[in-house]
């Protein structure tokens, strides 16, 4: 099969994916980051740019189920995905049971690093992590530096039921 | 910190997306996973006019067993790849090596080819392809090409291909029921290592000798090493204290270690003959 003309390549490019429900369509430059398409085309400023090297995890977002950075996606690479930003999590304006925890817990200060730990928490399945160690490895791609981690583990342990 | 201007292509076939590179040529950069190339964008230490998505192709992300070899489409997920059950059995220091490579967020979305391409010498997975002299197979509207090992390695951040050619697929040797083992010293679990040892190796435990030997350091060079060396020195001979310690003299006295701000030459000839030395008590358990 041979192509009659090459691949187009484009500086804007159309994307549609559905985030938090919603299918939203865009069109959008090809630079543009996925993190500043949250933010910035929809409004969703819970999810935070930190490092914008993958580093930090503060803009971890769940695309298609998996916990991702959203600071090194393309907005383009997104299209025809399923994405969840922190605003996704509460219900009925009530903090869900991770949320809860974590406020409990006094699992945040600032809260800049929050919505990553939380989403890094929301695309894991609690039975891939059994032991204390298991999560501190889950947690470890996630940066703080206002708690010292132990409250968010604290958080965690809460919220998965464990000891 | 955000991306210079480009131009984005999505190729739907791989016919597609070779045409692409060659009429783009060096001027196009392929997008696998990006979880190495969006941060050097970002930091605008690597402007392509043209970035040519590759997601969009289909048949780059198989695992198969065929003639033994183990092949492992270069779009594959590293995710998926530490998670497959398959190579667990047929190729487990891919597995065991990927266990290393950032966090589980950069591994959801970064791919097997996109990290061997990027040729970091103090990365994983290319280690895994010099330790086992795995097959890259790459190709272009001129045809195939394979390179062996560390033959695919020219230099830091630097493959051998040219600007029209893609990597499809690695070919790594079947190495059901040997043994294998991956230790990499970093400061923090998920940085790029300081120095890393990839080794796999048949253990005969009533003789205590390993043969098929393949090992191989990373950080060490400006590319993955193997560690020829030490390997002639092991295969086929009876295992002792001696020996190992042998090997691992070996193996520090091969290398020409650069220097940077996480340690020095000789920090790092050190760090290398104690990597060996407990890699290769493991393997031979």
């Amino acid at each position: 099969m041979s192509t009659d003309q090459v691949t187009e390549a484009v500086e804007t490019v159309a994307v549609e994916c559905t985030v938090n429900g919603r299918v939203v369509s865009r069109h959008v430059p090809a630079r543009r980051l996925l993190v500043d398409f949250l933010r910035g085309d929809l409004g969703l400023t819970g999810t935070h740019v930190g490092c914008e090297q993958g580093i930090c995890g503060a803009c971890t977002v769940v695309v298609d189920g998996a916990a991702i950075r959203s600071c090194i996606t393309l907005a383009v690479q997104a299209d025809g995905s399923t994405i969840r930003t922190v605003e996704d999590l509460s219900e009925d304006g009530e903090l869900n049971d991770l949320q809860s925890a974590f406020k409990m817990s006094h699992a945040l200060q600032c809260g800049f690093c929050t919505p990553g730990f939380l989403m890094t928490l929301t695309a894991a399945d609690p039975d891939e992590y059994p032991t204390d160690g298991d999560i501190r490895e889950l947690l470890s791609g996630n940066l703080c530096r206002c708690t010292g981690y132990q409250k968010i583990v604290d958080a965690v342990h809460e919220s998965w039921g464990r000891p | 910190m955000k991306p210079a201007l480009f131009k984005y292509a999505k190729p739907r076939s791989l016919e597609a997306a070779l045409e692409c590179l060659a009429a783009y040529g060096d001027e196009a950069k392929v997008l696998a996973g990006g979880q190495s190339l969006l941060p050097i964008m970002n930091f605008r230490l690597a402007r392509p006019a043209v970035l040519m998505d590759l997601s969009a192709v289909p048949g780059l992300a198989d695992i198969s067993v065929e003639n033994g070899s183990v092949r492992v489409g270069s779009m594959v997920r590293q995710r998926d790849a530490e998670l497959s059950e398959r190579l667990q059995r047929v190729c487990p220091l891919i597995p065991r090596a990927l266990k290393h490579v950032g966090h589980v967020q950069i591994r959801n979305r970064g791919t097997i080819g996109g990290s061997i391409a990027h040729a970091d010498p103090a990365a994983e997975l290319p280690a895994v392809v010099a330790a086992l002299g795995a097959e890259v197979v790459a190709l272009s509207l001129r045809g195939e090409r394979r390179f062996r090992g560390s033959d695919f390695f020219a230099g830091p951040m630097s493959n051998v291909l040219d600007p029209d050619e893609i990597v499809v697929r690695i070919d790594f040797p079947n190495c059901e029921g040997m043994r294998s083992e991956f230790l990499e010293v970093a400061r923090r679990g998920g940085d790029f290592a300081i120095v890393g040892v990839a080794a796999s190796a048949s253990w005969d435990g009533a003789g205590k000798r390993l043969s098929r030997v393949g090992i191989a350091a990373m950080g060490v060079g400006g590319t993955p090493v193997r560690l020829g060396a030490v390997e002639q020195l092991l295969e086929g001979s009876p295992l002792d204290d001696g020996l190992i310690a042998q090997a691992a003299d070996a193996a520090a006295a091969t290398i020409d270690p650069p220097v940077d701000v996480h340690a020095d030459s000789a920090s790092r000839r050190q760090i290398l003959r104690a990597l060996v030395d407990r890699i290769i008590r493991r393997v031979a358990t």
